[in-house]
This record gives structure tokens, sequence and C-alpha cells, in this order.
């Protein structure tokens, strides 16, 4: 018996089509790859994380306008600088000397070559800050896990291209990736503070922040100059909202980590003077 | 010298005849574009990756442009057997190696040209900004670059019969040098005898196109390279370019052209 060719293509094609509405349904839930509605994680899959750290430097390579090390140069691998940047650790001159990674020229090629090249060590300013906020962008979406994205994204948009609506969402997007996340919230509530001057809901974010940092054993025992931060703001916020006793609290709270906890007793004993100038009603204690 | 022309002549006209240029140039415009409209937190004024992007299209875009443009002329040329009436014109074998380095140097002069408009039509409508003698730096110094690129390719495609094979090598030791010549020396300082020698020596012999590319003072908005800079660049380039053209007519002016 001969079959005649269409038949078996027919043949084939049915096969072909029942055996995918069997296996569909179940092919769905081997990846979670097809589910996504972000489109590096539907090309790389779990691999996107590796690109993540490149975008994140190429942030930094544009924040000092192309005055960056290359793997050969020769300098000790730190905070990156626009990590440093938000937690306003400005540099000085010693620092900047430190990042001089390219020292004399070692010869009259690396001398000449040197005239074609950037050979400045300069910080973006004045709204150009925004060059660095695609890389920042595709760094989240390539690793939505990775912290510092938001955090230093939200930084640069709030402080120096005024946009704290976008840093909100940025946040807010990064909350929604990593809930226990108390940078994040210790940033919110910086946006909250100092952009929007909500004191009553940096306050709880602040608190819950602190909440979530003592959730974190890792934390507790290797972060312990976030609890002196977000302390010594919560007693910042307190003191300005004029509530001095629990300012005085926040301040001994962060005493107890703190690196150099005089400065904190002067604070502590400033607010005290006030008080006895003029007696304050407001004595709660910290949650 | 008119014989020269007329060579370039021919070799311009086969680039804008084949499809290459037009694929790479849509390519780039394509990608430059859709890297273009893609929103970042709502601020349009964001103009520099959109640079870094075009900028590397061009260079990647032209670097292909020249080297195959290049490889294929002379095994072209024997393949088809049309160098035989053409070295009988007279034509001495000089010439027609002038004739086809200056060819394919306009020929890929004439591309970046094209390719630079487009870049500044892009990023100037977005940063309404358009720093004209940085570009024209910027495109001085790649053509000068491509010279020696494509002296290179030629005297390539003198020892090796197959364009493909020319087109793979030059393309690995141009790119090993934008990324790596310039730092020979760093890594010839941590290595023991005789390699430090060796790395040095290669250092010392490579033409340095690296310095060429000034994609960073573009893309940053660094201002102008020292024009004396610029023409001292210019005669390191020649002085490279001459020396792989030399060679290459040692090299050919005794070969067999039989296939």
């Amino acid at each position: 018996m001969k079959a005649s060719p269409y038949l078996v293509l027919a043949f084939v094609l049915m096969v072909c089509f029942t055996l995918a509405t069997g296996i569909e349904p179940r092919a769905s839930t081997w990846s979670n790859r097809t589910k996504s509605n972000n489109v590096f994680s539907m090309l790389f899959g779990d691999g996107r994380r590796l690109f993540a750290n490149q975008f994140f430097t190429m942030a930094d390579v544009y924040f000092h306008s192309g005055y960056y090390p290359s793997i050969f140069d020769l300098r000790e691998e730190g905070t990156k600088e626009i990590v440093a940047a938000t937690h306003g650790q400005a540099e000085n001159e010693e620092q900047e000397k430190k990042e001089d990674f390219l020292g004399k020229p070692k010869d009259w090629i690396d001398r000449f070559g040197r005239h074609f090249h950037i050979t400045e060590h300069t910080h973006l300013e004045h709204g150009n800050e925004r060059e660095i906020l695609p890389w920042l962008r595709l760094a989240a979406d390539m690793d939505p896990q990775k912290i510092e994205t938001y955090t230093v994204g939200s930084f640069f948009m709030r402080m120096h291209l005024n946009q704290p609506r976008e840093a909100e969402a940025f946040l807010r997007e990064g909350l929604r990736n990593n809930p226990n996340s108390y940078e994040i919230l210790f940033e919110l509530g910086q946006l909250y503070d100092e952009n929007d001057h909500d004191t009553g809901r940096a306050r709880d974010v602040w608190q819950l922040a602190l909440h979530k940092w003592s959730k974190d054993p890792e934390a507790v025992k290797d972060n312990k100059l976030f609890f002196e931060e977000i302390t010594v703001h919560l007693a910042q916020l307190e003191r300005e909202a004029g509530n001095w006793q629990q300012a005085i609290n926040w301040f001994q709270a962060a005493q107890k980590v703190s690196p150099d906890p005089n400065a904190l007793q002067q604070r502590i004993d400033e607010i005290k003077k006030k008080m006895a100038a003029q007696p304050s009603p407001t004595n709660s204690q910290p949650h | 010298m008119n014989t020269i022309w007329a060579l370039a002549g021919v070799v311009i006209k086969e680039m804008y005849r084949r499809k290459d240029f037009y694929v790479l140039f849509v390519l780039t415009a394509l990608i430059t574009i859709a890297a273009g409209m893609v929103n970042f937190f709502d601020d349009p004024k964001i103009v520099r990756y959109v640079k870094d992007i075009c900028m590397l299209l061009i260079w990647i875009s032209a670097l292909l442009i020249a080297i195959v443009t290049t490889a294929r002329q002379i095994p072209a040329e024997r393949e088809s057997r049309t160098i035989f009436p053409l070295l009988a014109k007279p034509v001495t074998r000089g010439q027609f190696i002038l004739g086809k380095f200056f060819g394919c140097w306009l020929a890929t002069g004439i591309a970046l040209l094209v390719f630079y408009v487009f870049f500044a039509i892009i990023t100037g409508s977005r940063e309404q900004y358009w720093p004209w003698l940085t570009y024209l730096q910027a495109i001085w110094l790649q053509w000068a670059m491509l010279a020696v690129v494509i002296a290179l390719s030629l005297c390539g495609s003198i020892i090796s019969a197959a364009p493909s094979s020319t087109t793979t090598i030059c393309f690995i030791a141009v790119a090993g040098i934008l990324l790596f010549g310039g730092h020979l020396n760093m890594v010839a300082l941590h290595q023991s005898q005789p390699l430090q020698t060796i790395f040095y020596t290669i250092y010392f012999l490579i033409p340095h196109l690296e310095w060429f590319d000034i994609r960073d003072r573009v893309i940053y908005d660094w201002g102008l390279v020292n024009w004396l800079d610029c023409v001292l660049a210019t005669l390191y380039a020649a002085a490279y370019t001459g020396l792989f053209l030399l060679l290459t007519w040692l090299g050919f002016r005794r070969k067999s052209l039989n296939t």
C-alpha cells in the first residue's frame, strides 16, 4: 500500500498539534522565563544577573565621564563612587590621588597616547547626572535583587535631577522585588523627609527599615553602621519635630554602635540645653 | 597618477554597487534609533548612551567595510583573471597596489562621512548641540587609523589567497591592538624574562591604533584634542601605512599571479 505524501503530511501535522496541546500546559510550568514581562529575563533567564554588575559599573564610568580604570590598571577594588556619593561621602585630595590610576607615563607611547584620552578625574554635575540612569535601569532589569541599583538611582534622581516621583516609583519597584530591604526603605524615608518634608511618613518608613534590619541576623552582625545611620536620621527628625526626649533616645541608641560617640553626645547635650531652657512635654520612648 | 586614480575610482564604484555598506548602515541606523526611542525615567535629555551605542556601531561597521573591501581586492582580480589585462595596460605593480589602497581608503572615507552625518543628526536633534570640530577630529583620526588597517589588510591579502582568512586575521589583529595594545607595557611589567622582552618588543612594534579612538571625548563632551597632536598622530599613521604598503609591494612585485 502506498500512502499519499499529502496524507502523510496531514498525519504528521495532526500528531504535532495533538502533542502540542498535550505538552504546552506542562511546558509552561518548566520555567518562569516565558511568563516574565521583562525582555532580559525572557532572553537570558537567570544568566542576566551576570550582566547587572557590568551595567552598574557602566553607570560609574559615566559618572566619571569616561575616566575609569581598565582591568589592566592597578587599583584597589573598593566602593564605587556613585555608591559613596549616596552616603554623602565627598572625596578629599588624598582619595583623589588614589583614584589617579594612570600614574606617570611609562614611555613615550603612553605619554603621547594620553593626549587623546580622558585623563582628568571629574564627576557629573549640573544635571548631567541623568546620563547614568539608563545603565541603572538596565542593571535593575538584569538583576532586580541588586539593592544598590535602586538606592543609587533614587539618590541621583531626587537630589540632583529634581525627579522625586520617578525616584519614589523606582524605589517602590525595588521594594516589590526586595520586600525585606531595609536599605530601600531607608532611602524611601529620606525621600519623604528631605524632598516631601513629610515627617510622619519618613518616621514610619524608617522605623519599618529599623524593624527589617533587626530581623536580618547578617545585617545585625555586619552592618551596624546602618543602624547608626538610621537612628541618627530618626533622632534628627524628632529633634526637628520638637520631640526632644525621643531625639535623645535615638541619639543614645546610635551611640552604642557609633565610631564617634562623643560627637553624638555633643548633640544630646545641645538638646538637653534647649530642653532646660524650654521644657518639652514629649517624653515617649522609641519603638 | 591618473592610473592610480582610475584604479581607485573602480574600487569606489564597487563599494556602492555592493550591499555591504547599505546593510551595515541600515543596521546601525535601526539599532541607534531603537535605542534612542527607549524612555528612561521620563527624561528626554538623556543622550550619552545613544552616542555610545552609535559610535561603537560606526567603529565596528567602518572596520568591517575597510577590512572586507580591501581583503578581497587582489584575490578577486586574480580569481577573475582581470589582473592580467590590467597589468598589461601598462600599469606597474606599484601603481596597482597604490590604486587599490587609495580606492579602499576613499571608499571607507565616504562611508565614514555618511555614518558621521547620521550620528550628528541623531545626537544633535536630541541634545541641540553640534560640536562640528570635535566630529571633524574624530572622523579624521578614525580615517587615518583606517589607512593603517587598509594597508595591513592589503599586505595580508597578498600572503593569504582566501579573503575570508585575511579578513579574520586582520580583524582579530586590529581588535587586539585596539583593546589591548595600549596595555601591553603594563602586562610586560608583570612578566618574567624572556616574556617581558617579547611583550615590550610587540608593544613598541605594533601601530598604536587606540590613539585614534577618541570616542570617549565625543561621547562625554571633552572637547578638542590639540591640533598639533592630531598632526603628529596623522604622521604616525602615514608612516605605518607607508611601511605596510612597502611590504605589500615587496611581496607582490615578484609574486606569481596564476591562481
